[in-house]
């Protein structure tokens, strides 16, 4: 086998048994903690506004959802069969629409908004860190401490700021939702210029604090390669500036990859928050609702989707990582 | 001890985020004293634009938003304050002991450490949030605790690694010192300052936490928390009635304490690790 093939096994090995912990925290923290979700959800409920009939509807779909009558490690297996036919359950709040429909209508939004944002403010990010770190003087002195004020305010306080200055007091952007209110979705121009006035601002405060934190880790990284010895032999040697900045930043862009598939956890949860503030379609906003409702199948069914995304993005990170780092094809596979 | 802050004082960062966050300290201990009203009474009707004598206004319940602020602040510090030092401690034991005992013990640590550095943290607090029926401000803490502690583990765990093999802990180990006795007294030290820092982060972490999970709605009970001001205001729609008084306050507060946090962990850093000055 090739070290890329046994690389490439081990982190899947290793993502597929987190995965399967992380399902598992998702069936069981609820359960250890409450016991029987039913009970606990027909107790909320009692505290709702619910006819009794409504009630013992809910209550029979459940038990049978669940196979509640059967001991935990049985239901623990219908969950997991569950999962995989893509059955969350139904969702009380919209009750009877099922937790599947309504994440297969949000995702596409949360997608849409986190993935690019997240993916521009990465490469700006790096790219402004590296440029500070070589050009050093005025340029340095103003990016530096800028990245370090923008990438130590939370997502969702850059959101409320840019939602009160742009959307409140300017009236340049609308204030929340996917598209305008009065529109049916199509593929019309109009429509899709109202989706992207919409999406400017959410995107822009993943954006703006994305590329804070990330000039920050690579300005130092840059900082560190540009005073190794390698650079002044290249120097000495008459290799040109040019290419010399290109090894440069391969060698920093490395550990800032394995910065990325670290933090990309924390910063999906941020940007969740952002969409909750600007009354976004996704996720985020959806979780939100659930949890004013006590939606609890609609949680569960949101955090799982969340967790499972954020995996996938690590394992698909890491692997690219494998094919670009020399040393793990050089068959150093250990880690530091 | 006293060196060490002679040097600190030295770092513009530091004193920077020390002299921010001693203004907010000020504010927030001193004027609940100056004014005595209870935060939760009814002082205007919903929204009530900033006048002279409620100064940032009253929130949708009718509120004075600024003595909210006060108390506000000094929960989400103290949530904050808690939560870092359950989790800075979690982390120091089993960084320390993975590190050094090595073996087994550090092969099931590290493992346990790097599976829940990469499940979100923040999925793992919600999940736990939303199943306690009794969410009182020192659970929450303990809650955001057990879910923040894996960076320091790794963190302290590596340096761990770098001490292990030094002739002081040799010597300690030929002198018949126990494990626990090196650990405390020949490795500790080295990293106090490190831990120091992991700490300053840990609250700042602590607080975004609190404030996050608050927003949603799975903040702490009967209590006031900055968060928890703004998913008020975000459930009555404060930005849509054009209440900016009650939602950029809490935020820009949460966003000025994290940050001179921040700055402050900035300076430390400068000053243990040379090697990263410009």
């Amino acid at each position: 086998m090739s070290p890329y093939t046994k690389y490439f096994f081990r982190k899947f090995i290793w993502y597929f048994l987190t995965i399967v912990i992380a399902i598992s925290l998702n069936f069981f923290l609820p359960r250890f903690i409450k016991g029987n979700p039913v009970t606990v959800i027909i107790a909320k409920l009692g505290q709702g506004m619910m006819d009794a009939d409504t009630q013992k509807k809910l209550y029979e779909a459940f038990m049978r959802e669940f196979g509640l009558d059967k001991p935990i490690i049985v239901q623990y297996f219908i969950y997991l069969k569950n999962i995989v036919q893509g059955n969350l359950g139904t969702s009380f709040g919209l009750y009877p629409r099922s937790v599947a429909s309504i994440l297969r209508s949000a995702i596409p939004w949360t997608i849409a908004l986190q993935l690019p944002a997240i993916l521009v403010g990465w490469i700006l990010g790096n790219v402004l860190g590296a440029f500070a770190a070589y050009k050093k003087g005025l340029f340095d002195k103003t990016i530096f401490p800028a990245a370090l004020f923008v990438s130590s305010i939370p997502f969702f306080a850059l959101s409320i700021v840019l939602l009160y200055v742009f959307a409140l007091n300017l009236g340049w952007f609308p204030i929340g939702g996917g598209y305008s209110y009065q529109m049916i979705p199509n593929l019309s121009l109009k429509f899709i210029s109202s989706v992207l006035r919409h999406y400017t601002l959410p995107f822009l405060s993943i954006v703006i604090v994305m590329i804070g934190g990330q000039a920050l880790g690579m300005r130092s990284m840059s900082i560190y390669e540009l005073n190794t010895d390698y650079v002044l032999y290249s120097k000495l040697m008459g290799i040109r500036e040019s290419k010399i900045i290109f090894y440069v930043f391969r060698n920093a862009m490395l550990p800032q990859i394995t910065g990325l598939a670290l933090s990309i956890g924390t910063m999906v949860s941020g940007a969740l928050i952002t969409e909750i503030v600007f009354n976004y379609p996704g996720i985020g906003t959806w979780m939100f609702t659930a949890i004013r409702q006590l939606d609890f199948p609609l949680i569960s069914g949101c955090t799982l989707l969340i967790t499972i995304a954020v995996l996938l993005a690590n394992f698909t990170i890491e692997i690219i990582y494998g094919l670009i780092d020399p040393r793990i094809k050089s068959a150093q596979l250990e880690e530091s | 001890m006293r060196n060490t802050f002679r040097i600190l004082v030295k770092s513009p960062k530091f004193l920077i985020g020390f002299f921010i966050l001693g203004i907010i300290l000020i504010f927030v201990f001193i004027y609940p004293l100056m004014n005595r009203n209870d935060p939760l009474e009814m002082v205007g009707t919903c929204f009530e634009e900033p006048t002279s004598e409620y100064v940032l206004g009253t929130d949708n319940f009718g509120r004075d938003v600024l003595l909210e602020l006060a108390y506000g602040a000094r929960n989400s510090l103290y949530i904050g304050l808690i939560a870092g030092l359950v989790a800075t401690f979690i982390g120091l034991v089993l960084g320390i002991a993975s590190g050094y005992i090595g073996g087994l013990m550090d092969n099931i640590i590290i493992t346990i450490t790097n599976i829940f550095i990469v499940i979100p943290s923040f999925i793992v607090l919600i999940l736990i949030s939303v199943s306690i029926s009794s969410r009182s401000s020192i659970i929450i803490a303990v809650i955001i605790a057990l879910t923040s502690w894996p960076w320091t583990a790794r963190a302290v765990r590596s340096q761990t690694l770098s001490l292990r093999n030094r002739e002081h802990v040799n010597i300690a180990k030929i002198s018949g010192y126990t494990t626990l006795k090196i650990m405390v007294l020949e490795i500790f030290p080295y990293i106090a300052s490190y831990i120091m820092m992991a700490f300053i982060l840990q609250i700042s972490s602590g607080i975004l936490s609190e404030a996050a999970i608050s927003i949603l709605g799975l903040g702490p009970l009967n209590t006031i928390t900055l968060g928890i001001m703004m998913n008020w205001a975000m459930l009555f729609e404060a930005p849509a009635a054009g209440a900016w008084w009650a939602f950029i306050p809490p935020t820009i507060l949460i966003a000025i304490i994290v940050s001179s946090l921040f700055f402050m962990n900035t300076g430390m850093d400068e000053i243990f690790n040379p090697k990263i000055r410009s």
